[in-house]
């Protein structure tokens, strides 16, 4: 209990205080998160349309597929970009690793699938509305596709966000590809388990505190976009 | 350039899991005075005008236009659905892509899509959101949509089946301007008061086979078959 | 379909992207080192000064020391500064690593509930106190991660005439994972622990757990830091690298190591030979 009181104590000192390196640290977690989900999304919400509109051998396995690497382990994911960024894999010419860049790589990966797979379920129960009308408009493929993300974005920007919810709660990856590098890759989950490493408990559940207010303040935003948005186009 | 009429099916069947929905009907559309599906609900309606529109493969049989070429078949048909499916967007945005679809000019869409809308009375609101509008005014956005296509073939699924009386008053004028202004009509409905007031003339359809064609005169005065005597005896006239 | 909106849209994004990645306009090296110097602050208090100095950021990597060294084999940092001397040693003479030197030392220290249900409390002879361990099968939360400290651990077991793979049992706990992670698992299960004293000073979270035993010779932990062999590896930052090795081991950076300090105590003793 008095560790938990001791924890809300430094989430107010670290929020009020506005430390020079705190905020440098959310500004980070902010930018690779971010980052990852609008790579992600430009990739999954077309992929996941592309799925759930094309009819093609393979496709119930890939809808499954896809279902399960929602679930892909962080760690896992790093290992793997990490064994690609190093300089003896075959990116390593890049020189990405232990960079914010490596960073978003790999939250790009892991929030991918689930992108994808959210906007497919989503495109796919649009589709069955829209299919025949669009169809006798010519509107075909890409086109279609296209057509449908855009009307259906509401619903797509629950998708995103869900991918935003996991990238910026994941440590295993970033701090693979990353190094929780002081000042150059250390974002909000990596400090977090540094300081439990370093026993400092209620500063560590501070910063969690933090991170989780911070996480808060961008589903209202969203959520209210959505709202007034959706209000006015019906 | 030639019209892509006369729509022709030969044999033309439609089964789903085995059971026949459309059993070999065969027939041909001419241009002209529009033609009217009628029949009960089930007995196939929807299911031939979407053969017909293409949004279905047959199972059996033919379809021959007039035309040849899958693009001009395309651009030279149009089709409005029972529910009207708006875009999230303006009234006028659904007609412009619409046109965009069709491949017009970007300088000469907004000018096509406000006169549509201009004949359809929907001028005042065609920056409101589609989908906020009445169920009746987001059909008469549906005519709009196809009517700017200027296609020489119109199909209409139960245009207003789900509207109120004076929405479906409002509905029947426009149908009947766009035949007017040379589009050939093919509409289905189960209502005789409708196919009476718009139709040209009548195919019966009764349990996916053509029970009768008939002038929309003689259907009513004398049918030939047994089952549309019987329709059209079971059927409130004022619906 | 117009497609300026999703293009414009990409355009952005990648340019976000690469805003993200080229972060890389300073001057710095990357040095794989171990959770021990990070966690006890030692780097926090020694790079700004070396970096006034030389004006080359360096930017560390911390993990056990076997998944360091690992690193600098594949190329991943410039210079890997680390506790495992004959492991080093054995990698320079592969070809690894060249410019090998000792930095300095610091010292193990078993650390343990203060009940001390294995009565080591004050003893002097490290290898009979793990043997009073063994002996009562208390609590022992051991790195388990290839690590240098874990590598100690080992050699001191071996040393006890303890032959683990025999021996081990429910008392014996293989955390893998870093030393404050272990001391965390030690203080919640009151367990035993061997820890290098710079962690364990600067470990906030101690609970019961008090220092038992110290002062044993074979409790001293020799740093070592050496360059990633550049001909191995040509993206090793062979310049900057050195500046940096031989500013550690020159009487400067000696003496800025000595100045580091937790509650007035020295938690590094610099011992570079020149």
């Amino acid at each position: 209990m008095n560790s938990i009181f001791e924890a809300t104590r430094h989430a107010l000192a670290l929020i009020g205080g506005g430390d020079p390196e705190l905020v440098r640290i959310v500004l980070l977690s902010l930018k690779v998160s971010l980052s990852a989900v609008f790579c992600a999304a430009l990739l999954g919400l077309p992929l996941g349309a592309a799925i759930a509109v094309g009819r093609f051998p393979g496709r119930h396995a890939l809808i499954v597929l896809l279902n399960a690497l929602m679930g892909l382990p962080p760690v896992v994911v790093g290992l793997a970009v990490y064994l690609l960024l190093s300089r003896a894999g075959p990116l390593g010419e890049a020189g990405l690793l232990f960079t914010p860049g490596a960073m978003v790589i790999a939250q790009t990966v892991l929030i991918l699938p689930i992108i994808a797979a959210l906007s497919r379920q989503a495109v796919e129960d649009a589709w069955r509305e829209y299919e025949e009308q669009l169809r006798s408009l010519g509107a075909q493929g890409l086109d279609a596709a296209l057509t449908l993300l855009w009307d259906i974005r509401f619903s797509l920007l629950t998708a995103v966000l869900a991918g935003l919810g996991r990238a910026s709660a994941e440590v295993g990856a970033v701090m693979i590809v990353g190094g929780n590098i002081d000042g150059v890759t250390r974002v909000m989950t990596t400090a977090i388990a540094l300081e439990t490493s370093k026993g400092d408990l209620p500063l560590a559940l501070g910063l969690g505190l933090v991170l989780i207010l911070i996480v808060i303040l961008l589903n209202t935003g969203a959520f209210l976009i959505k709202e007034t948005a959706e209000r006015r186009s019906g | 350039m030639a019209s892509i009429l006369p729509l022709r099916l030969h044999e033309l069947s439609f089964k789903v899991n085995g059971r026949r929905i459309i059993d070999r009907v065969s027939l041909a559309i001419e241009s002209g005075a529009s033609t009217v599906i009628l029949g009960a609900n089930g007995a196939g309606k929807s299911v031939l005008m979407r053969l017909m529109h293409g949004l279905l493969v047959p199972s059996g049989g033919r379809i021959e236009w007039g035309s040849e070429d899958p693009r001009r078949l395309r651009r030279a048909q149009a089709m409005v659905f029972q529910q009207p499916v708006m875009l999230r967007r303006s009234a006028i945005a659904n007609v412009v892509y619409a046109l965009a679809c069709a491949g017009v000019q970007r300088a000469e869409r907004e000018v096509r899509a406000l006169n549509a809308l201009d004949s359809v009375r929907l001028r005042a609101l065609a920056h409101r959101q589609a989908r906020t509008l009445s169920v009746g005014e987001q059909q008469r956005v549906a005519l709009a949509r196809a009517w700017a296509l200027n296609p020489e073939v119109l199909f209409l699924d139960e245009p207003t089946a789900s509207l109120d009386p004076g929405a479906t008053r409002e509905i029947e004028r426009v149908i009947r301007a766009i035949a007017a202004a040379g589009a050939k009509v093919v509409m289905s409905t189960h209502n005789l008061g409708q196919a009476k007031r718009l139709g040209g003339e009548i195919l019966f359809l009764h349990e996916g086979r053509l029970a009768e064609r008939a002038p929309v005169d003689r259907f009513f005065a004398e049918p030939a078959s047994a089952e549309a005597e019987a329709f059209i005896r079971g059927e409130l006239p004022w619906t | 379909m117009d497609l300026t909106r999703p293009l414009a849209a990409a355009v952005l994004g990648a340019a976000m992207f690469a805003a993200a990645a080229a972060h890389a306009d300073e001057r710095f090296i990357v040095v794989s080192s171990t959770t021990s110097t990070e966690n006890s602050g030692l780097f926090r208090y020694l790079l700004p000064i070396f970096k006034a100095k030389s004006g080359v950021a360096v930017r560390v990597v911390a993990q056990g020391t076997g998944q360091a060294l690992d690193m600098g084999k594949r190329g991943d940092c410039d210079v890997v500064f680390v506790h495992n001397r004959n492991a080093e040693l054995k990698m320079v003479k592969q070809g690894w690593f060249v410019d090998r030197h000792d930095v300095m030392y610091n010292d193990f220290v078993i650390v343990g509930p203060k009940s001390d249900p294995a009565k080591i409390k004050g003893m002097k002879d490290v290898t009979a106190a793990m043997k009073k361990i063994l002996a009562a099968k208390a609590q022992f939360a051991s790195r388990g991660d290839r690590s240098g400290t874990h590598s100690a651990e080992l050699r001191l077991w071996k040393a006890a005439g303890v032959d683990l793979a025999k021996q081990k049992g429910a008392w014996y706990r293989s955390t893998g994972s870093g030393m404050g992670a272990t001391l965390n698992t030690a203080a919640g299960m009151n367990a035993y622990a061997l820890s290098d004293r710079g962690t364990w000073l600067s470990f906030k979270n101690p609970q019961n757990l008090v220092i038992l035993v110290q002062g044993d010779p074979r409790l001293f932990n020799q740093y070592g830091v050496m360059l990633v062999n550049p001909a191995k590896h040509p993206s090793v930052k062979k310049t900057d690298g050195l500046t940096f090795i031989n500013w550690l081991i020159s009487p400067e950076g000696q003496k800025a190591i000595a100045g580091y300090k937790i509650d007035g105590e020295e938690l590094f003793f610099p011992n570079a030979k020149r």
